[in-house]
């Protein structure tokens, strides 16, 4: 067929299946697709250049808008980050907290990806059933950090606030009951005609070029790459717990949903292990100059008002170096580049986002294949677009 | 001899020591300074050669220190997933001549990283096989990413 016989179709920026401002410009053959064309950058906020007008720790709230089904994750990164460039150490009950929050949202925003990808391909009661697990980690969220989805809960230097006790108690409550709905979920899926129609050797990317396209996380996994920063680079408590890394062979969607599935699972022992062995203390370090004093003392120590003004006022300085950490974020490698100057500010931040680079395999996944199958791709790439577009 | 100075002398050894303007470590972490000419060559052998098999390409990003007689600095953050091993690249270059040899063909990966670097600070990347601004419009004028760029 000529060139000039292509039909140009326009899908998104506004469009259900795109999860988010998306846009994406196809040239079909009939049915077929020959080249997919992504144009990103709707939702840019500019954050890593917002973040070099703050003081490190105000950087915290501008992470969360990243990806914002894992604000967490993004917190975790880059205080992560800044503790390495200043070499501070963080007590274990605060290691052991972020552990549990991270693996938290690794399983809220694969349930929310779960749904929404089971939805795009038309399974819509999977919706149903995984927001309403998902409502419950937003509870969780609500309790231990007063609030739903930009929690900032992370400081560099430890937490903002412990968590209270009913936390643990529903925690564990929704740990118990958490497998018994994966099963649920997977009478839906995992043997359904309709779904294994529409997933398997749909969008299939090897094992090399998954590597060389740079796509981290889950769909790597699912190539048969079983990397995984927990356990390759162990950050925060990582190693001290029991967890078996993901994969599967194929690396076609349906396999990208075995491995969020099982990873949903080993989430939940990392958790139930944490749980059982969080030690007691402090949740931040002993850094007056990083970290804020409890509030309490601002009245009545002279010392701890001090630093307090000096914080908010200056903020503090690390010395002139740079760092790079990655963390396994539910979405892949996500990655803070923190270049200081020896000032108070960042001089520059640079986000590696995950669903940056996975969203660059789309064309690979997708071309050759039918219009059809691209729906189904997308979402099983599982792209947010607040990271993608920072 | 951890892997990452295994790396710098397989670097000296095959294109000598000039090729490595300097070598810098922090927090365990090892920066190499590389001439921009021989970026191409650097990268293909810590992707290619079996001993160090860098062949995941993180990251790649700008930073611009405008006081500095080489304006630019690009960011190669790189992993050997077999080796478990993290190395920085870096290559400075001049603010009016910005420009680079494009490393896409061998890590495929950075297509998008170069289109983000040269849309935020004009840098740019020679061969790439798709040089367009990423997440600013294309009629966009300037760079935002710049230090002189006013942030409001």
């Amino acid at each position: 067929m000529a060139a000039s016989e292509r039909m140009i179709l326009n899908i998104g920026p506004q469009h259900p299946s795109t999860h988010g401002v998306l846009r994406l410009v196809v040239e079909l053959e009939g049915e077929t697709i020959v080249k997919i064309t992504p144009h990103i950058g709707y939702l840019h906020r500019a954050i890593e250049k917002l973040c070099e007008t703050k003081t490190y720790q105000q950087c915290i709230p501008l992470t969360d808008r990243l990806d914002y089904l894992a604000p967490l994750s993004n917190n975790l990164g880059y205080v992560l980050a800044v503790e390495k460039l200043l070499g501070l150490e963080i007590p274990g009950r605060a290691q052991y907290l972020r552990v549990i929050m991270a693996e938290l949202t690794r399983i809220s925003s694969h349930l929310i990806w779960l749904g929404t990808h089971a939805m795009d391909i038309g399974a819509i009661t999977m919706f149903l059933y995984t927001f309403r697990e998902r409502e419950t980690t937003y509870d969780l969220f609500d309790l231990a950090h007063g609030a739903r989805m930009n929690v900032s809960y992370m400081r560099v230097g430890g937490l903002a606030r412990d968590v209270p006790g009913e936390f643990f108690q529903r925690l564990d409550a929704f740990l118990d009951d958490l497998p018994k709905r994966i099963d649920e979920y997977e009478t839906l899926l995992t043997k359904n005609r309709i779904w294994l129609n529409r997933t398997r050797g749909v969008g299939v990317l090897s094992a090399e070029d998954a590597v060389s396209l740079g796509v981290s996380g889950p769909n790597l996994r699912a190539s048969g790459v079983g990397w995984d920063i927990r356990k390759a680079c162990p950050y925060s408590a990582y190693g001290e717990f029991d967890f078996k890394i993901a994969t599967a062979h194929n690396g076609d969607v349906y396999d990208r949903y075995l491995v969020r599935l099982i990873e949903m699972r080993e989430s939940t022992k990392i958790i139930q292990q944490a749980l059982s062995i969080l030690p007691e203390g402090p949740i931040v370090a002993d850094a007056p100059k990083v970290v804020f004093p409890p509030k309490h003392l601002l009245s009545s120590d002279m010392e701890s008002m001090i630093h307090h003004f000096k914080l908010v006022a200056e903020g503090f300085s690390p010395p002139e170096g740079e760092c790079y950490v990655s963390i396994e974020a539910p979405k892949g490698e996500l990655g803070f580049y923190v270049v200081s100057d020896g000032g108070p500010h960042p001089y520059r931040v640079k986000v590696r986002a995950p669903s940056f680079v996975n969203l660059q395999a789309l064309s690979k996944m997708a071309e050759g294949r039918l219009i059809a199958d691209l729906v189904a791709i997308i979402g099983s790439i599982d792209i947010v677009l607040g990271e993608v577009d920072r | 001899m951890s892997k990452e100075h295994a790396a710098i002398e397989k670097i000296k050894e095959r294109f000598g020591e000039k090729v490595i303007i300097e070598t810098k470590e922090f927090r365990n972490e090892i920066t190499l300074v590389v001439a921009a000419d021989a970026i191409l060559d650097v990268a293909r052998l810590l992707k290619e050669e079996p001993t160090l098999d860098y062949s995941f390409l993180s990251d790649i990003c700008g930073v611009d220190w405008p006081n500095r007689s080489e304006r630019f600095e690009v960011v190669y953050n790189i992993y050997s997933i077999r080796h478990n091993s993290r190395l920085r690249l870096k290559v400075r270059v001049k603010e009016n001549e910005p420009s680079l040899p494009s490393v896409t063909p061998i890590w495929p990966t950075a297509n998008w990283h170069e289109r983000e670097a040269f849309d935020m600070f004009g840098i740019e990347f020679v061969g790439h096989p798709d040089p367009r601004r990423i997440l600013n419009p294309d009629d966009f004028t300037g760079f935002p990413y710049r230090k002189d760029f006013p942030i409001r």
